[in-house]
């Protein structure tokens, strides 16, 4: 770990969504706290805030992540991305398209996690022939209480086609 | 109801959610997201025992711990009691619903009681100082069972108040003689488990003051101007003072359809002089200590003919409602409603009973009691096709409620009813009789194979037990589009979605045209009592169509005074004033709303607001289908196929409508396969609120939804359309059961269906060995 001790504070570098940052950050802080209270990136949930839901996932040098059960030092020297990061200029990427039209989000609490659940998931199967019951693994991390899953698995298929 | 142009038709098609960019963006706020700079954190002390009382308490420890702001307990709250059941008012006074809350107690009633509470700068600070708390409690023998609740000199739970809060009773036509001259009489004893909304947004409120006297409250609510009365209640506080924002909300279910933790954030801010206090439960208090679905007990008995024919129901109904009352035996009643509404011709008589109990409290859950009852009612129906012989669709299809009958109980005329066409696509889409052929070879071996249907009958609101008022508010804006205020709850179930269609299809202009405000805030928003039963479509519908008319109406007006027509030939197509007897375009929207505000002497800001009452309320009718596996050795059901189907009237928005039905399915496979809220029966104590241990279906859990409608059109309300929002949870369960029953011949009549209940059977049956082996 880089960065020194200071009554309980440690600074770290990360980046968040392509962009470095330098933080000097509370140690006991989850990286869910960290970029909800100190980043104001709001858009990931917390559900359970001990690894039960994935309403919180993040990528974590593309590795998806519980954050809330992730300490926010962990970071130090990787790349975060979180639900914020995915539209670029104005244009949703191509999971949150489908989402928004298969109709894959009601209340849209865990929508943020899944979303990054999905992308991890789409990004390391691209252009491979991927079963329902491959997706429905993928995904077994990330709770969802209104859609029943199935119209997320129907957007997950749609953003796996080229 | 309405004429519409056809170019104008928004109604049917499934246009993208209102908020989908805003959800898969995470730009959505909701409660949390809304942090006020230096709010404080509140924190319950909770019982651990569940059922006593509280005979000391010191604090002075947790006061006295760095960061702690205050420390009250339940000697120091207003000692009025309110109920939290989010119903509407109740100008009858024995209509009423239970007041029996205070803000904190010291009469332990259930596990997580709310006796004391921190306010401190931060959540660990809270949590710290909580276990610096000193309590001593006299325990009371918990009383669990019904027979101990209802047993002579059992101890009140309320001291002053009998522990059965509520019964009733009804009887629609001959029973007894139904019963006399039945070929064969059915008889079954059922129960169902407490279960819990899980939502995946906790519940969660925040308050401060915006001025010296009024309050503010910002919270996850479907009932956001209920919320606000309720608050003036309980804490003597005037209703014009409260205002109740409702941001995004993470799913309710129900479980915000009661005030849970709302009067507490007001108490605290008023005792803060005014600065921001936020209750933001943990996902294990929210399991335990909001509201779960009431565990019932029911028993009923079937007389009928030989052929097919139900000629007598009688059912008897023990519903828990815990510790405290809430919405207590309107879920009961409710429910038992369905009976009558369902099987309109079978003479029936139906006695339930609600009580008290030292277990986690019970509210609304989606369905308010029907999935307790038409469990029951479903599985008894079934057994008594068997018992006769008779198929079991041909032996629904001989009962079920039709076109043009009149409900024994509402004495309401069915106005639209395509329950038997739901059977049908049912049938049909299951493969029923060439399954039903095959599967008679598969009733032996380690893997045996069903069939299971169920119906169900709901209504699209709560009218006449309570009034149906819905408010609508529309603005033509200066750029020719439209903001829409109502006070329908958005929760997550698509109602704004719905409202902009509704609004663009009779107002003539395009969807993306209309802008519904989503954020509720009772200081602006048109009155309605908010999201539950189901309702909100349908009665906001009445309002909505009756606003965009009169919008319309005034929009043609002006088109006339700027040049020269007559209002009455004038139209609105596609965003564009036409004149319709001359087939001519007049003028874009846009043109005339900029004149309509800036001409110095005509027009104005062209609105309309309309409040309506609703004095209908539409039945809505569905089924499911299931085809499933039996593993006897391994004591699982696996569902090789399901179906819901669904006569909701017209359907608005059928991608929307698939959701709700497929979020249904899959609450009810819930229900019927995994889930339980684990009770200790001697000590109340609960063994599973969190999400590991409350089996909480995951994605490897459901199988593939599949949905269908049969679209009627309703005339009660605006757009045709009837309730959809809670049925489909309904009839998975019994349905599941059935098909175990047909796979197996093993009657289970209780839920959940999981392996150490199905163990226990198939041992009790043989199919097993007590080891586990299977017999041949
Ligand atoms: S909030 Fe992190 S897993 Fe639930
Ligand atoms: S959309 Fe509500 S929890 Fe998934």
């Amino acid at each position: 770990m880089t960065g020194q001790n200071d009554n309980g504070f440690t600074r770290i570098q990360c980046t968040v969504n392509g962009v470095p940052r330098s933080l000097f950050i509370d140690v006991r802080k989850s990286l869910l706290e960290l970029l909800r209270q100190d980043l104001g990136l709001t858009g990931t949930k917390e559900g359970c805030g001990v690894g039960e839901c994935g309403a919180c996932s993040v990528l974590v040098d593309e590795v998806l992540v519980d954050s809330c059960i992730y300490l926010a030092v962990w970071v130090d020297g990787k790349a975060i991305r979180t639900v914020e990061g995915e539209a670029r200029d104005g244009r949703l990427s191509p999971v949150q398209q489908a989402y928004v039209e298969e109709g894959a989000v009601q209340c849209g609490f865990c929508t943020p996690g899944f979303i990054m659940a999905s992308t991890s998931f789409v990004e390391k199967h691209q252009g491979q022939e991927v079963s329902a019951d491959q997706i429905r693994k993928g995904h077994a991390g990330n709770l969802c209480r209104c859609t029943g899953y199935q119209n997320i698995l129907k957007a997950v298929e749609k953003s796996l086609k080229p | 109801m309405a004429q519409h142009n056809d170019a104008n038709k928004v109604i049917g098609k499934s246009v993208i959610r209102t908020d989908a960019v805003a959800k898969v963006t995470g730009r959505a706020e909701y409660t949390e997201d809304m942090h006020r700079p230096g709010m404080l954190v509140a924190k319950y002390f909770r019982s651990t025992i569940s059922h006593g009382r509280v005979t000391d308490i010191d604090t002075t420890a947790a006061v006295q711990h760095p960061g702690v702001e205050a420390v009250f307990t339940y000697k120091d709250v207003p000692q009025n009691v309110f109920a939290t059941a989010g119903h509407p008012f109740s100008l009858d006074p024995h209509h009423k619903d239970i007041e029996d809350r205070l803000l904190l107690t010291g009469n332990i009633r259930c596990l997580g009681d709310e006796i004391a509470v921190v306010v401190a700068q931060d959540e660990l600070t809270a949590r710290q100082a909580l276990q610096k708390i000193k309590v001593v409690c006299e325990p009371y023998p918990p009383l669990i069972r019904p027979e101990e609740i209802m047993a002579e000199g059992a101890r009140q739970i309320h001291q002053g108040s009998p522990n059965i809060i509520g019964e009733h009773r009804y009887r629609c036509g001959e029973v007894e003689q139904g019963f006399a001259e039945a070929d064969h009489i059915v008889e079954g004893d059922f129960t169902t488990a407490m279960v819990q909304h899980v939502h995946l947004e906790n519940h969660i409120a925040h308050a401060y003051m915006d001025d010296m006297d009024r309050i503010v409250i910002v919270s996850s609510t479907q009932i956001p101007h209920i919320v606000r009365r309720i608050v003036s209640e309980a804490l003597s506080f005037p209703l014009s003072k409260i205002r109740v924002i409702k941001p995004f909300i993470g799913g309710g279910f129900g479980n915000k359809q009661d005030v849970v933790v709302e009067p507490m954030v007001a108490f605290l801010t008023l005792q803060m002089s005014g600065r921001p206090v936020q209750i933001n439960l943990s996902r294990e208090e929210c399991m335990l200590c909001t509201r779960n679905r009431h565990p019932f007990f029911l028993k009923v008995k079937t007389g009928v003919m030989q052929d097919g024919t139900m000629v007598a129901r009688d059912m008897d109904v023990i519903s828990l409602t815990g510790a405290y009352a809430s919405h207590g035996h309107a879920i009961a009643a409710a429910g038992g409603a369905k009976q009558s509404a369902l099987y309109p011709r079978t003479p029936a008589r139906f006695h339930a009973r609600t009580l008290y109990a030292n277990i986690p409290t019970a509210g609304a859950m989606r369905a308010y009691g029907s999935p307790q009852i038409l469990y029951a009612l479903e599985c008894a129906t079934e057994d008594a096709a068997r018992k006769i012989g008779m198929d079991s669709v041909a032996f629904r299809l001989k009962n079920i409620a039709r076109q043009g009958d009149i409900n024994p109980l509402s004495k309401e005329k069915i106005a639209s009813c395509g329950l038997a066409e739901c059977l049908e696509k049912g049938r049909e889409f299951i493969d029923w009789d060439r399954k039903k052929r095959e599967y008679a070879h598969h009733k032996t071996g380690p893997v045996r194979k069903g069939l299971g249907v169920a119906c169900l009958a709901y209504a699209s609101g709560t009218y006449p037990v309570c009034v149906e008022i819905a408010g609508a508010r529309i603005v033509l804006n200066q750029d020719g589009m439209v903001h829409v205020m109502v006070g329908a709850t958005e929760i997550g179930q698509g109602s704004d979605t719905v409202v902009a269609q509704m609004v663009a299809e009779t107002l003539g202009i395009a969807y993306d045209h209309v802008r519904v405000v989503q954020a509720q805030d009772t200081d602006v928003t048109p009155f309605d009592t908010g999201a539950y039963a189901s309702r909100q479509a349908y009665v906001v519908s009445n309002a909505v169509f009756r606003a965009a008319s009169e919008l319309k109406a005034k929009i043609c007006r002006h088109a006339a005074l700027m040049c020269g027509s007559d209002a009455a030939d004038l139209d609105i197509v596609g965003g564009v004033v036409i004149d319709s007897k001359k087939s001519a375009r007049v003028m874009a929207l846009k043109d005339l709303a900029i004149d309509s505000y800036y001409h110095k002497e005509r027009g104005g800001q062209l609105s309309a607001e309309v409040s309506y009452k609703t004095t209908s309320n539409a039945p809505v009718f569905g089924c499911t289908f299931v085809d499933i596996d039996v593993d006897i050795p391994l004591c699982k059901i696996k569902i090789n196929r399901i179906i819901n189907v669904h006569d909701s009237g017209v359907i608005l928005n059928p991608v929307q409508a698939a959701g709700q039905v497929h979020g249904g399915t899959f609450m009810g496979i819930g229900a019927a396969l995994f889930e339980e809220v684990l009770i200790d029966r001697e000590t109340g104590y609960v063994y599973n609120n969190n999400l590991l241990d409350y089996k909480f279906p995951t994605f490897m859990d459901i199988p593939s939804l599949h949905h269908d409608f049969v679209e009627t059109f309703e005339p009660t309300s605006g757009y045709g359309n009837k309730a959809l929002g809670e049925p489909p949870v309904i009839t998975p369960p019994p349905a599941i059961r059935n098909a175990l029953l047909d796979a197996t011949g093993v009657h289970i009549n209780s839920l959940p269906l999981s392996p150490h209940v199905l163990f226990t059977h198939f041992t009790k049956n043989g199919l097993l060995k007590s080891r586990g082996e299977q017999h041949v």
